[in-house]
């Protein structure tokens, strides 16, 4: 989608320096990222920005933001972005999360459950699997990560390039770095955030790959089960980063779940 | 010169083509493969080894430690010590060493080496590692805080060894509000301490900020030139010279009675189909985190297949040429010891004897033949290069327990 204007920064959040990429008018959607790090434009965010104000921080110790050496936990990185939240002033936002997002983004819901419009978590970490195990990051390779994270190869190849750079590797490496410092273990879950949920009384939506090989599916049910007003849509063909593989069946689902204006 | 015997514990018993099939041989291969009856007699034939290696005059045995994979069966250095403690009477017990950051209570570390120094009548000298890549991932330990752990479980340790209990530690990865082991080491006021490394510059760094003996595992002449310029920078930097004291070195030497026997004996030192810790990703050897950030970029492209491995790949006859690999009778390997003992001047040297699947008999054959032949003419050359131990040099424990020390002056005046 060309022509979505978008703005890069800094922001100072708490004493760390977030990047933050923004584009769009409209309601404030906040997009939080996966574990292995952002590019800077993809197709589903061109594709909120074209209804929404589209805000895509940067992790802490993630792509473009520095790694504060202290943090130990993701709920560290949620007070982050909630730091970040009113340091832009903003309230009442949508929470948008992908994967490792999803669970930064239930865990930010869980903190202040009157701060929030929407919750839309997609393959959500953050619950453990009552099946299954989500897929470790420490023993598997770079690009076999990465890969398994679509049901398309094809689709791969079109975001990062059938061969990644080794600027992309060397990104990864420091992504996987920062996700080892803060959800080594448990490995990437809280064993009280499902427990935390019910008090967000925001509608959500939880999607899912149906071909969803890192985070499984047994997951989704849990979240549906643990927040008070969710429901659940499976993507067909698609896996664990619906947001690259099939950016505009998701962005539809996000805009008829958040509504346009 | 204090001299070594050394063997990684090789599981020589498992079934190679499981490996072969499956693609790694370290961290994921499965145990279904090893062996307890094999395993059984496998210990049992190198507590012989280090017993014979005592008979013959060895001044120390080396033990170290790793986990899930058929190239080391020692899971715990310490049980090893523990034995040996008790069943040897002269030798020196060198752990090279615990992996300081893999262990959840430092405390149990500090109580088991201070018995082990008491049963063995203050024999230990207890070295420290940060355990290898794959350790971390096998123990489920961070790999992103390893030398912040290292660091300061080895802060812990020397301070229940050496200060009065009870009393509080609240570091950042350990903290203990009642430290008062009932066990602390005979020899004062700490056992020795030696860092072994292949590869960290941090590790030699610190090795030389603390005194600590640095031992380079098996490194070509070159490399290990480098590291005794780097470590003989910071010891100045810090006050005093480096010197034979503060050097060990180990190699890969097998001796036999015939040079032929004794090149095809040593073939089995690349046995692991070549890979010293055994085939496996190598995001399982570097995990995110545990490597030197400097060195990121050189391995992931290693890692994603782009290049080849940064601590290097050799064939038999390369390393053979380089004196990393030596064979031989002993005047052979005699010769060749000697120069390296003359270009690099270590104060320790460890030969690491026998690997994968030579015999027993020709396992023994190899020690009693560096006991009895080996040792002895490497003991006249040190003697005629000044080529000092830290027991002979009497060298300080660690660095606050000297009193030589002469800071740079530049370092001062800044």
């Amino acid at each position: 989608m060309a022509g979505v204007n978008w703005t890069d920064s800094t922001i100072e959040a708490g004493g760390t320096k977030l990047h933050l990429q923004r584009a769009g008018k409209g309601r404030p959607v906040v997009v939080l990222h996966h574990e292995t790090g952002t590019l800077d434009r993809l197709p589903f965010y061109d594709a909120l920005a074209a209804h929404y104000d589209v805000l895509v921080p940067h992790h802490p110790g993630y792509s473009r933001s520095e790694r504060p050496t202290w943090m130990r936990s993701v709920r560290d990185i949620a007070v982050m972005h909630r730091g970040l939240l009113s340091e832009l002033k903003l309230k009442n936002v949508a929470l948008l999360g992908l994967g490792f997002g999803g669970w930064i983004a239930a865990e930010m819901a869980s903190m202040a459950p009157d701060d929030l419009s929407h919750l839309v978590l997609v393959g959500a970490m953050g619950i453990k699997p009552p099946e299954g195990d989500i897929l470790d990051l420490a023993i598997t390779g770079y690009v076999d990560y990465a890969r398994a994270g679509f049901h398309d190869q094809k689709a791969f190849d079109r975001v990062y390039g059938a061969e990644p750079s080794i600027d992309q590797l060397e990104m990864w490496d420091i992504c996987r770095e920062m996700s080892f410092r803060i959800a080594w273990k448990p490995y990437m879950y809280s064993q009280t955030l499902p427990h935390l949920l019910g008090a967000v009384r925001a509608p959500a939506l939880v999607v899912w790959g149906d071909d969803d090989k890192v985070v499984p599916q047994s997951v989704a049910k849990r979240y549906v089960e643990a927040l008070p007003n969710a429901r659940l849509e499976i993507v067909k063909a698609a896996g664990h980063c619906v947001d690259m593989e099939q950016p505009e069946t998701l962005a539809k689902l996000v805009t008829n779940f958040i509504g346009r204006e | 010169m204090h001299l070594m015997y050394f063997t990684e514990q090789p599981m020589s018993a498992y079934p190679e083509q499981a490996g072969r099939d499956f693609g790694a041989t370290a961290l994921m291969l499965s145990n279904k493969h090893f062996d307890p009856v094999e395993g059984s007699r496998l210990y049992n034939n190198y507590i012989e080894q280090y017993m014979l290696a005592e008979e013959v005059g060895v001044d120390g045995i080396m033990l170290n430690e790793h986990h899930n994979a058929p190239f080391c069966m020692q899971a715990k250095a310490n049980i090893f010590a523990a034995v040996l403690a008790g069943m040897t009477k002269k030798v020196k017990i060198v752990m090279l060493g615990n992996p300081l950051p893999l262990a959840e209570n430092p405390i149990r570390l500090a109580e088991e080496l201070a018995m082990i120094d008491m049963i063995s009548k203050g024999r230990l000298v207890s070295g420290f590692v940060r355990g290898g890549g794959q350790e971390q991932l096998a123990t489920g330990v961070n790999p992103a805080f390893n030398r912040e752990r290292f660091e300061e479980a080895h802060e812990l340790i020397v301070k229940a060894w050496t200060q009065e209990g009870p009393f509080r530690f609240e570091g950042t990865h350990y903290q203990h509000r009642v430290v008062n082991p009932w066990a602390v080491p005979l020899q004062k006021p700490y056992p020795r301490v030696w860092i072994p490394g292949v590869i960290s510059k941090e590790t030699i760094i610190w090795a030389a900020q603390q005194r600590y003996p640095y031992i380079a595992l098996n490194t070509s002449i070159e490399q290990t030139k480098k590291i005794w310029e780097l470590y003989d920078s910071v010891a100045a930097d810090v006050g005093y010279v480096g010197g034979p004291e503060n050097r060990g070195y180990l190699i890969q030497v097998h001796v036999s009675d015939n040079e032929e026997k004794a090149i095809e004996n040593a073939r089995q030192f690349r046995w692991m189909q070549g890979e010293f810790t055994g085939l496996a990703h190598p995001v399982w050897s570097t995990p995110s985190g545990y490597g030197s950030p400097s060195a990121r970029r050189t391995f992931v492209e290693f890692a994603s297949g782009r290049a080849s491995n940064p601590r290097g790949e050799t064939s038999f006859e390369q390393q053979m040429a380089d004196l990393r690999i030596i064979a031989g009778t002993p005047k052979t390997v005699v010769a060749k010891l000697k120069r390296i003992l003359e270009e690099t001047r270590p104060g320790i040297l460890a030969l690491w004897g026998n690997d994968g699947r030579v015999s027993q008999a020709d396992s023994l054959t190899c020690i009693k033949l560096i006991g009895q032949e080996v040792f002895p003419a490497i003991r006249e050359i040190a003697k005629s290069l000044d080529l000092k131990s830290p027991f002979e040099a009497n060298a300080p424990v660690g660095i606050k327990y000297s009193t030589d020390l002469k800071p740079r002056k530049a370092a001062a005046a800044e």
